[in-house]
């Protein structure tokens, strides 16, 4: 025990001990009942000695959830006293129980300005800490004029207090910095590590609430700078000291002040770029603490009109944090590369193969940024090997990131596709893996991709009669299998195809396969649809007597089906076989191409460059561009099934 | 013309034991009670949800929280979007780090007992949500100090003969 520690409250260490004895909720509830009502009969009763022990007591009982807004007007009364002990308590009652929104902490705003002027530091302390803490508009207002003079004359304990008060109070009333920029100028050429602290934050603040106030304190980069020099390159300093590193805390909040400094300024940017370069170099990276400082630096680089040769340097800390064994540091190094992906796309894409790793990553927080940014990776030179990777990801990722997964493959396969067969094929892969998770477009983009790729009829049929075969489960993918089946039967049952085994299809087969989607309990309403409308469109390539009879007979089934829809079908395709037979071939007849109007598709024939348009898109937004679903003209159902 | 300001402020510090208990509380932003117990609930449930092998940081509602475990206890700070989180772990390792020096060998139990200590430690350590002081030492000087005054029983409460720092 620290020998000069102060000495337990007894009274209030009985009833902490008291109240966790207690064994259920409602004995709680009973001893704190009684214990209140002790405090309050303490509250009313004059000067006792034992104040600051009650009102200890009554915030106990806040923090455990009960009502205490019976001790406000003690607080007030406590920070009024003339005890130091009743003080310190007072002032914590006030930040615990009162806050700006309610009318009693007006109350003590005249409390707190005779404290400000207080002979003992201890006491200025409990006002400025308070003032920081919860200080309203009005009293911020009040009491300014007071903070700016302890910002001037004071010693040093109470001049850092004085300056974060200035923050508060800045933050509270925007007008107001202007009142305190020539204090925080002066404060920059304080030795004391805490004075200077407490400056550059003032200093950031008023920067970034006032463009000429930031535009004269350009003027204080070399300061800056040769303050950080002092603290990178000085000797050991055991007061600051944090595994190595002089004063870690000041250094970031030093460098964040240099970037907003900065910013859109060239020379600003200019006389701060040996500096970075050094910090970046030299602060040691096997401990947190040097990486924090790392971090500053890397995120200052990127914002500022640094050098090329030092944004690489960053990029390659953020690089280095991916291969950390500290996950924290991934995880803050996958956040950074997620935001200069756009405008540093080929610096990132040098750690493309860390990033794609981190989709095995235990946390997933890390897992749905690497998917995020893996996916802003995608081009066209590297779309085969990236897709195989997040392919792969799909099948076992987390089910919060399917559907983001899904959709960002499909927008990477629309773009880069180097062929339409892979095209085709990447779909139906997804399908097969998360065809639960895709968006309801997914169907009819799929479509109109198959009929635009016409020399691959044969081969997508038979690959989807195939996924129909194994699995019938996922939705859309066994829309798209009904779909192409009506359509391209023809070709399904002449048995030969270019692209794959040749296999044996026979009438029956096809027809059991559809009708099995027909009559199972996982097949939707929509679902239905396709596979009755599928049904009946073969009608025209089927010869067999026996079968032309299976359709009808499908088909006037489900003329009495209870979905209204079907129904609807049924009864019409009955009609197309009774009444209008002579009809029945044009109406069936092959579906023509589906006019396809998407922008920045690419097909495998082109030079395998995004457009242009997209280019000049990410670097206009600087951000990496999330995968958007193309604007394709798409059919609906309704459009597409044969009435 | 800024079109948006940075965010670097903390909003607040939670301290709560592994079955969900509120051992500190400190706000930096004006909500009401009934709004603090909200999040608290909410955010207690979410960073107990969390397995030990994920990363410290998670992101909720709009803001940052940085959370550590040491042994019993969970400190939890919440900071704004520009701001830094691997500083933020190392102001509450320092945090931690004051406590151990004052208590000795710090435990839940102490911060239970002595609460009120443990609020002024951090109010010497950090003021309106800032670091005020670097040096460690410093810090604790301050407080023994104001312990020191506290427990002064001559008849003048406020003793000028203590050097201020």
């Amino acid at each position: 025990m620290h020998h000069t520690a102060m000495s337990p409250s007894v009274p209030l260490q009985e009833m902490i001990r008291a109240i966790r004895s207690a064994r259920t909720q409602c004995e709680e509830r009973g001893v704190i009942q009684r214990e209140c009502a002790a405090i309050r009969a303490q509250f009313r009763q004059s000067d006792n000695g034992g104040r600051s022990h009650n009102l200890a007591k009554l915030l106990y009982v806040h923090m455990l959830g009960y009502p205490a807004h019976f001790g406000q007007m003690e607080c007030v009364r406590m920070i009024a006293s003339p005890r130091y002990s009743e003080k310190r308590v007072g002032y914590l009652g006030a930040m615990m129980l009162l806050d700006e929104k309610q009318d009693a902490s007006l109350l003590i705003t005249n409390s707190i300005k005779n404290d400000l002027s207080h002979s003992n530091q201890y006491v200025q302390s409990l006002a400025l800490c308070t003032l920081a803490c919860m200080g309203s508009a009005e009293m911020c207002r009040d009491l300014a004029p007071e903070i700016d003079r302890l910002l001037r004359a004071s010693n040093s304990y109470i001049k850092k207090k004085a300056a974060l008060c200035a923050v508060h109070i800045v933050r509270k009333v925007h007008d107001l910095g202007e009142l305190f920029t020539p204090a925080a100028r002066s404060l920059l050429a304080e030795k004391n590590h805490g004075v200077l602290h407490g400056a550059v934050v003032l200093i950031t603040e008023l920067c970034e609430r006032n463009q000429e106030t930031l535009e004269r304190f350009r003027k204080t980069v070399p300061d800056l700078v040769q303050i950080m020099k002092g603290l990178v390159i000085s000797g050991y300093s055991p007061e600051h000291d944090v595994a190595g590193i002089s004063d870690p805390f000041l250094q970031v909040r030093i460098l964040r002040l240099l970037r907003i400094l900065g910013r859109n300024n060239e020379g600003a940017s200019d006389a701060m770029n040996d500096l970075l370069a050094q910090v970046a170099t030299n602060t040691d990276s096997t401990k947190t603490v040097g990486n924090a400082v790392l971090y500053e630096t890397v995120l200052t680089v990127l914002h500022i009109k640094s050098e090329s040769g030092l944004r690489v340097l960053a990029v390659n800390i953020l690089g280095r944090f991916l291969l950390n064994n500290d996950r924290n540091i991934r995880y803050i190094a996958m956040i950074s590369l997620q935001k200069i992906v756009g405008t540093d796309h080929n610096a990132v894409q040098r750690h493309r193969g860390t990033i794609v790793d981190c989709l095995k990553d235990q946390d997933a927080s890390v897992k749905r940024r690497a998917l995020d940014l893996s996916l802003a990776l995608v081009s066209a030179s590297n779309v085969r090997s990236m897709m195989k990777e997040l392919l792969l990801f799909l099948s076992s990722c987390p089910p919060e990131l399917r559907a983001q997964a899904a959709s960002g493959i499909f927008n990477a396969a629309e773009r880069y596709a180097p062929s339409q067969r892979w095209h085709i094929d990447t779909i139906l892969h997804v399908l097969t893996t998360a065809g639960g998770d895709v968006r309801d477009e997914t169907v009819p983009n799929l479509i109109q991709l198959i009929t635009n790729a016409s020399e691959l009829h044969c081969y997508t049929v038979h690959k989807l009669y195939r996924a129909l075969l194994t699995d019938i489960s996922q939705q859309s993918l066994v829309q798209v299998a009904c779909w192409c089946i009506g359509e391209y039967g023809d070709l399904l049952l002449r048995g030969e195809c270019q692209e794959t085994e040749p296999v044996q299809v026979t009438e029956d087969d096809v027809l059991d396969a559809l009708e099995t989607v027909l009559q199972s309990h996982m097949s939707s309403p929509a679902t239905r649809g396709f596979a009755l409308t599928a049904t009946m469109k073969l009608r025209t390539p089927l010869s067999l007597t026996a079968n032309t009879d299976r359709i009808q007979s499908i088909v006037s089934i489900y003329g009495s089906c209870i979905d209204v829809e079907l129904q609807q079908r049924a009864v019409e395709y009955n009609a197309l076989f009774r009444k209008y037979d002579h009809m029945r071939a044009a109406v069936l007849e092959r579906m023509p191409v589906i006019e396809k109007n998407s922008p920045g598709h690419t097909n495998g024939e082109s030079t395998g460059e995004p457009i242009k348009d997209i280019q000049t898109l990410k670097v206009k937004q600087g951000e990496p561009l999330l995968p958007q679903q193309p604007a394709n003209q798409v059919l609906t159902l309704t459009q597409m099934h044969v009435v | 013309m800024f079109s948006l300001i940075s965010s670097f402020q903390m909003q607040f510090m939670l301290l709560f034991s592994r079955q969900g208990k509120l051992r500190l509380q400190k706000w930096y932003v004006p909500l009401s009670d009934k709004e603090k117990k909200k999040i608290t609930r909410e955010l207690v449930q979410t960073v107990l949800a969390r397995k030990p092998k994920m990363c410290s940081f998670l992101e909720w509602r709009d803001l940052k929280i940085v959370y550590k475990r040491y042994a019993s206890l969970y400190f939890c700070c919440a900071i704004e979007d520009q701001d830094n989180e691997l500083i933020t772990l190392e102001i509450i390792h320092r945090y931690v780090e004051l406590l151990d020096k004052y208590f000795g060998s710090v435990c839940e139990l102490d911060i239970i007992f002595n609460f009120e200590k443990a609020y002024f430690i951090l109010d010497e350590f950090l003021l309106g949500g800032e670091a005020q002081e670097t040096s460690k030492k410093n810090v604790l000087k301050a407080i023994e100090q104001a312990d020191l005054l506290q427990e002064s029983v001559s008849t003048a409460p406020f003793c000028d003969i203590f050097t201020n720092i």
